[in-house]
């Protein structure tokens, strides 16, 4: 009984905060946009009934998805744009990982306090400091001009630039913390094994070093790839009118188009796509797991 | 092979594979090793020995590349080895904590090395079977590390350390990690490997047991400096000094001073009020000049009654039995207040014995069963 109890509590939660809402959303996605509140039809009626009700959904919100070229192309540039800043936080996250990893053992905590210090402070003001430095009077190129390296400012701010140099900056913890994790295990035994067995340091590093942070860049990978497909602050802030992306897109079906039913519909795919993903970030650490038992 | 037959180090004549040249390692204000200088010869079997912290492991380290020496030059087949990089060095170690790679199996970990000798493909093949077969891992060569036994996974790491064919093989507390069964067995295993592959072996332990078993030679280490290099019979039944004696087996340790008492010998005055101990020694002590004698438990005979012609014999009160099944060790109290540890193997039944404790009994010894050690 108690034990019913225990695994009950985590589905109650799961029921009562994704299923039903996700119900809700499903729900809208398959009525029709109207002029009122809230903006979409069919309202469920006690007094009509459930079959009745459901005779007026239909699939139109998702035909439209596919008829309109803009939302396949949104979902496309969002995986471009995920994919490649997944890469580039991959690029800067690693070397920041080992060095934490390589550090001696007293300094660890602290390096690990500097990686996690952001999340102090909101999300939102951080973005809006990197459009200081962006921006075209801002930081950045101010000082490019002074040290004298450009005479006119880098137009960077409102570009796909600065949405990668967000994204990045943002994302750069979910990185370092997992590939840290796998770093700090690797026993520096199993390096100097290598170097004895006739590695040099570059290659003991290739074929020792990353197979083993393996399940870190994996794991780090898609808590960075996740949230960035359907990322809409950064773009909306940092991007400019050519950013295309599905949180955008998403975000103006919804408010200014008070499209409710469609802004739904493109919810639901982006779900449906985001499944893939995270089933198979699920796989990596259950393997994991079993690895280490 | 036998000690007549391998004894390069009394060769003037033979060249060592190995000399350190007043090597000393320094961290910071710490020494490690302090200004060692010692000779390893081809096909020798040589055991660092010592407590934790001795330096043996850091020596080790020298000769894989792993730390440079502070001042000082090691020398390999003739050859200043410093600026070699450890993958360039024709030595290979066995790690403690065997350090195979996990991701790879048992067959990819032994050809690891081979691999980056750009060996052709079917030399890799024959090389790693060929080891597999001495270590006898062939049903185990599809296996990752973790899915094989202690045991399995210390013979890989020996098979991959082998595989390069180095001129020098570092061991590392190769047994550390087993059980006292399996550890014994693998001994003999790695002195027949030894033996087959005529590979120069270092080993590092801390196991005097092992040293003793495994060795052609022993080096005896404290505080970053060789006490004393000898074959396992030598280190034991002649110590050069207390630390060695005292260190390596069982030991009793009689303080006294001696007195010149006809060539060679000496009579070690121990208790007043007791007559002096009669001892044979080769070293050479000026009249009154402080010493120690270091007598083995098992050179100490015991019995009931005053034995008639001994060199000596003391006369004390059992304090203790330890009953190890095929021998006993007696602790005997002398009237001086002194525990003296008599060995004597356990030839009739337990039920049988001649003396139990608080029994006065008679411990002697020959004037050669001990070694007479300055202070």
């Amino acid at each position: 009984m108690r034990r019913f109890v225990l695994i009950a509590i985590p589905y109650v939660w799961l029921l009562a905060l994704f299923l039903v809402p996700f119900a809700i959303v499903l729900k809208i996605a398959l009525s029709d946009a109207a002029i009122a509140r809230p903006p979409y039809f069919p309202q469920f009626d006690w007094a009509e009934g459930i079959a009745a009700f459901i005779a007026e959904l239909d699939f139109e919100n998702f035909v439209w998805l596919t008829e309109d070229d803009l939302y396949w192309k949104a979902y496309l540039s969002s995986l471009k744009i995920a994919v490649i800043s997944t890469f580039f936080t991959l690029l800067a996250g690693y070397p920041i990982a080992y060095g934490m990893a390589r550090a001696p053992e007293e300094w660890r905590p602290t390096l690990m306090m500097l990686v996690i210090l952001p999340f102090w402070t909101s999300f939102l003001i951080r973005v809006y400091a990197w459009m200081g430095i962006l921006s075209n009077e801002g930081f950045l190129n101010q000082f490019l001009m002074w040290i004298g390296v450009i005479s006119e400012p880098l137009t960077i701010l409102n570009t796909n630039s600065a949405v990668y140099i967000g994204i990045v900056y943002t994302y750069l913890p979910f990185m370092i913390l997992p590939v840290y994790s796998a770093l700090e295990r690797l026993d520096g035994s199993l390096i100097e094994a290598a170097e004895d067995l006739g590695c040099s340091r570059l290659t003991a590093f290739w074929l020792v070093t990353i197979p083993l942070s393996k399940t870190g860049i994996i794991a780090g990978s898609f808590l960075v790839f996740i949230p960035v497909l359907g990322e809409f602050v950064i773009p909306s802030l940092l991007g400019g009118s050519d950013t295309l992306m599905i949180g955008k897109v998403l975000w103006e079906e919804f408010f200014s188009n008070r499209d409710w039913p469609v802004a739904s519909a493109v919810a639901v795919v982006l779900l449906l796509l985001l499944v893939i993903p995270i089933v198979l970030f699920q796989r990596n650490q259950q393997k994991q797991q079993e690895a280490e038992q | 092979m036998t000690a007549s037959e391998f004894e390069p180090w009394n060769d003037p004549e033979a060249k060592p594979l190995i000399h350190f040249q007043n090597v000393t390692k320094r961290y910071g204000e710490f020494t490690a090793i302090d200004n060692l200088t010692i000779d390893i010869y081809e096909r020798e079997f040589y055991a660092l020995l010592g407590p934790s912290g001795c330096g043996k492991t850091t020596l080790m380290r020298m000769l894989a590349g792993f730390e440079t020496p502070t001042e000082g030059k090691i020398f390999l087949a003739g050859q200043d080895i410093a600026p070699v990089p450890p993958n360039k060095r024709a030595v290979n170690m066995m790690f403690q904590s065997y350090a195979l790679f996990p991701h790879l199996s048992v067959w990819e970990n032994i050809a690891f090395g081979l691999k980056r000798e750009k060996m052709p493909k079917h030399d890799i093949d024959d090389r790693v079977e060929a080891m597999l077969k001495l270590t006898r891992l062939e049903k185990f060569a599809r296996r990752k590390p973790h899915q094989i036994s202690g045991g399995q996974r210390q013979r890989v790491a020996l098979a991959r350390s082998l595989a390069k064919h180095p001129k020098l093989l570092l061991l590392d507390e190769p047994l550390g990690a087993l059980d006292k069964k399996l550890r014994q067995d693998t001994q003999f295993e790695l002195m027949d490997i030894q033996e087959k592959t005529g590979t120069t072996f270092v080993i590092v332990t801390h196991d005097q047991e092992e040293a003793m078993t495994v060795a052609s030679r022993v080096a005896v280490m404290d505080h970053g400096k060789i006490i004393q290099v000898a074959t396992p019979d030598r280190i034991y039944e002649n110590p050069n000094s207390v630390y060695v004696a005292d260190f390596i087996g069982d030991v009793n340790l009689i303080e006294g001073t001696a007195t010149p008492n006809g060539s060679d010998a000496y009579a070690m005055s121990w208790h007043e009020g007791h007559p002096p101990l009669t001892v044979k020694s080769p070293n050479a002590f000026s009249d009154g000049q402080k010493c120690h004698l270091a007598i083995r438990p098992e050179k100490v005979a015991i019995s009931s009654e005053q034995p008639a012609e001994a060199d000596n014999a003391v006369q004390g009160r059992i304090l203790d039995i330890a009953y190890l099944g095929n021998i006993s060790t007696y602790h005997v109290e002398l009237p001086t207040g002194a525990v003296i540890k008599a060995q004597t193997a356990n030839t009739r039944r337990i039920a049988r014995r001649a003396f139990t404790w608080e029994d006065t009994v008679w411990l002697s010894w020959t004037a050669t069963a001990g070694v007479l050690l300055a202070d």
